[in-house]
């Protein structure tokens, strides 16, 4: 099979984009592993059991996914739910699995909207069962309507944070307490981007309110929290820092999401280190366009910016797919082009603001040498540090010495802690040290999926 | 470790997380349904043979690797729960087939 446009990822900027290209005449297909539209931020919400944002525990912001998740329904794009890209040729060949079939589609242009991960929290004890991320806590509200039983504790940092705290609240489960590890000297850093602060005044007013919603609910919020460690034997039973210690059933952790770059590295795109956000993302111009010319990237697999630029910038990369495909011209991309560009404009200008507030620490991202830092293969940050000793240089080497990275989850998770120590054994900076190499099958795929693959004709060579 | 929140979906999925049968909403994944269950954990560690549960809830850092309806190594919090599912708890690395290979 052969499409104009195979997009990954059916978050806001996956949908959007295949909205617009359909609507633009591009032979599109929309390709998500999940079983239905909305990516992590916009997860169940064609399901959601309440749709006022009165009575939705999750608010007003999540159930603006629906009229998305509803437009790409009505759309001509072709839509594959719960189906798992695991190659992606340079070529334009897509490898895919779905119900345990293997096929491969070539498409003529790619965009990649895989979004966004959540940073690993590396502190003493994240590998006790009970220990959770805070986005975690979110999807099973979302698609479960699960709750935390017992005492939860949320710990971290980012919007994130305070969003899952107040939806916890709503949804009957208020959090023992919120621990907020926000180094000081972020403040002063932060309030440089004043001027965000005022084109971002809602978003800004959102963030407050939250706050608010948790005084009223009498959860406990300690902020400055340093030295944060979960405690326990076979389970969590408690949450310590410098200076205190509660007994906890549960413990979730959130430092902010960076971009999921798996496949974008997988395909060699050309990375940059953003040191605002503390992460590699694929180079992208103005348009979405990476370092391959048939392939895009849109939303937050290109840089955090959140759902509404996520949406935003998916219809960019629709509006340039269908230039290159000839569907529309250059002087029609540009002028659809220009309300967009003002809207994420007005989007993302809270975002240094919020990069440099929540920037996390030093020691989050660059743990103590008895931190586990790979939770697959149960490698420390101490046996890292001394794979560098003997000379390892960089993520891939440190892998082949101690076999961080090698485990089942290919990288993803270890990838953030095993880069930032690596960078500060050599004294260098990360953007030195570089990043994985990660490789197909994206996840793994039985042997049945691989061989049953039809190959495209041309896939076939030619006889002379 | 986890429960339904007032006012919640109605649990209708039957499925047995190690032969106890539990009851999810639609839409929950395997994953949710060993956390309703109140498993301390999903598997032990192929390395330090450490116990541990769900971490991520989305794909991406496969601590919930279970045994579902016979098949190790499967990612349960990308599987949505189906009725008469069997979600069973994993122990270290598969063993390696015993006998001569041939």
């Amino acid at each position: 099979m052969t499409v104009d446009l195979a997009i990954v990822g059916a978050g806001p900027a996956g949908m959007a984009a295949a909205v617009l290209a359909a609507e633009l005449g591009l032979d599109t297909v929309l390709i998500d592993e999940a079983d239905a539209p909305g990516g992590q931020i916009y997860r169940a919400v064609e399901s959601a059991r309440e749709t006022s944002p009165k009575a939705s525990p999750l608010g007003a912001d999540y159930l603006a996914g629906r009229p998305l998740a509803a437009a790409l329904r009505a759309s001509a794009a072709a839509y594959r739910p719960a189906t798992m890209v695991w190659h992606i040729d340079p070529d334009g060949t897509l490898s895919l699995v779905s119900e345990g079939r293997g096929e491969a589609i070539v498409a003529r242009h790619i965009l990649l909207a895989t979004g966004a991960i959540e940073r690993p929290v590396p502190v003493p004890g994240w590998t006790l069962p009970g220990v959770m991320t805070v986005g975690a806590a979110q999807i099973l509200l979302k698609t479960a309507d699960l709750v935390p039983e017992g005492r939860a504790v949320l710990a971290g940092q980012g919007p994130l944070l305070y969003l899952v705290a107040a939806q916890l609240v709503r949804a009957g489960a208020p959090p023992l307490a919120v621990l907020e590890t926000t180094p000081r000297e972020n403040y002063a850093a932060a309030a440089r981007h004043f001027g965000g602060l005022w084109a971002g005044r809602r978003d800004l007013a959102k963030g407050l309110a939250l706050m608010l919603e948790l005084r009223r609910a009498g959860v406990a919020v300690r902020r400055g929290v340093r030295g944060l460690r979960a405690l326990g034997r076979r389970r969590v039973e408690g949450v310590a820092w410098e200076g205190g210690e509660i007994a906890a059933d549960a413990l979730f952790l959130h430092e902010g999401v960076i971009p999921n770059t798996q496949i974008s590295l997988a395909l060699q795109l050309a990375h940059h280190w953003d040191e605002a956000q503390s992460c590699w993302r694929p180079a992208t111009d103005e348009w979405g366009r990476a370092s391959l010319a048939n392939v895009a990237v849109a939303g937050d697999g290109a840089g955090i910016a959140g759902a509404a630029s996520a949406l935003l910038s998916g219809r960019l990369a629709a509006l340039d797919a269908a230039q290159i495909l000839g569907r529309i011209d250059r002087a029609e991309r540009d002028r659809r082009a220009l309300p967009i560009r003002a809207g994420l404009a007005r989007e993302r200008a809270i975002r240094p603001f919020l990069d440099a507030l929540y920037r996390p620490s030093d020691t989050l991202l660059s743990p103590a040498d008895e931190v586990i830092a790979c939770r697959c293969e149960e490698v420390t940050a101490g046996q890292i540090r001394r794979a560098v000793r003997l000379g390892a240089t960089g993520p891939n080497q440190v892998k082949a010495f101690v076999r961080c990275g090698m485990g089942a989850c290919q990288g993803r998770v270890c990838a953030p802690i095993v880069g930032a120590v690596i960078a500060g054994a050599r004294g260098v900076p990360i953007a030195e040290v570089g990043a994985y190499r990660p490789r197909a099958p994206y996840k793994p795929i039985t042997v049945g999926a691989l061989a049953g693959v039809e190959v495209g004709p041309h896939q076939i060579a030619k006889p002379n | 470790m986890f429960r339904p929140r007032p006012d919640g979906a109605v649990a209708t999925i039957p499925v047995e997380v190690e032969g106890r049968v539990v009851r999810v909403p639609a839409g929950a994944s395997a994953a949710a349904a060993v956390l309703l269950a109140g498993l301390t954990s999903i598997r032990d560690t192929a390395i330090g043979g450490g116990e541990r549960a769900p971490y991520c809830m989305m794909g991406i850092c496969f601590e919930c690797l279970a045994e579902i309806d016979g098949v190790p190594n499967r990612q349960s919090c990308m599987i949505a729960a189906r009725p008469g599912m069997r979600i069973n708890r994993q122990s270290g690395a598969r063993p390696a087939p015993s006998g001569e290979i041939e």
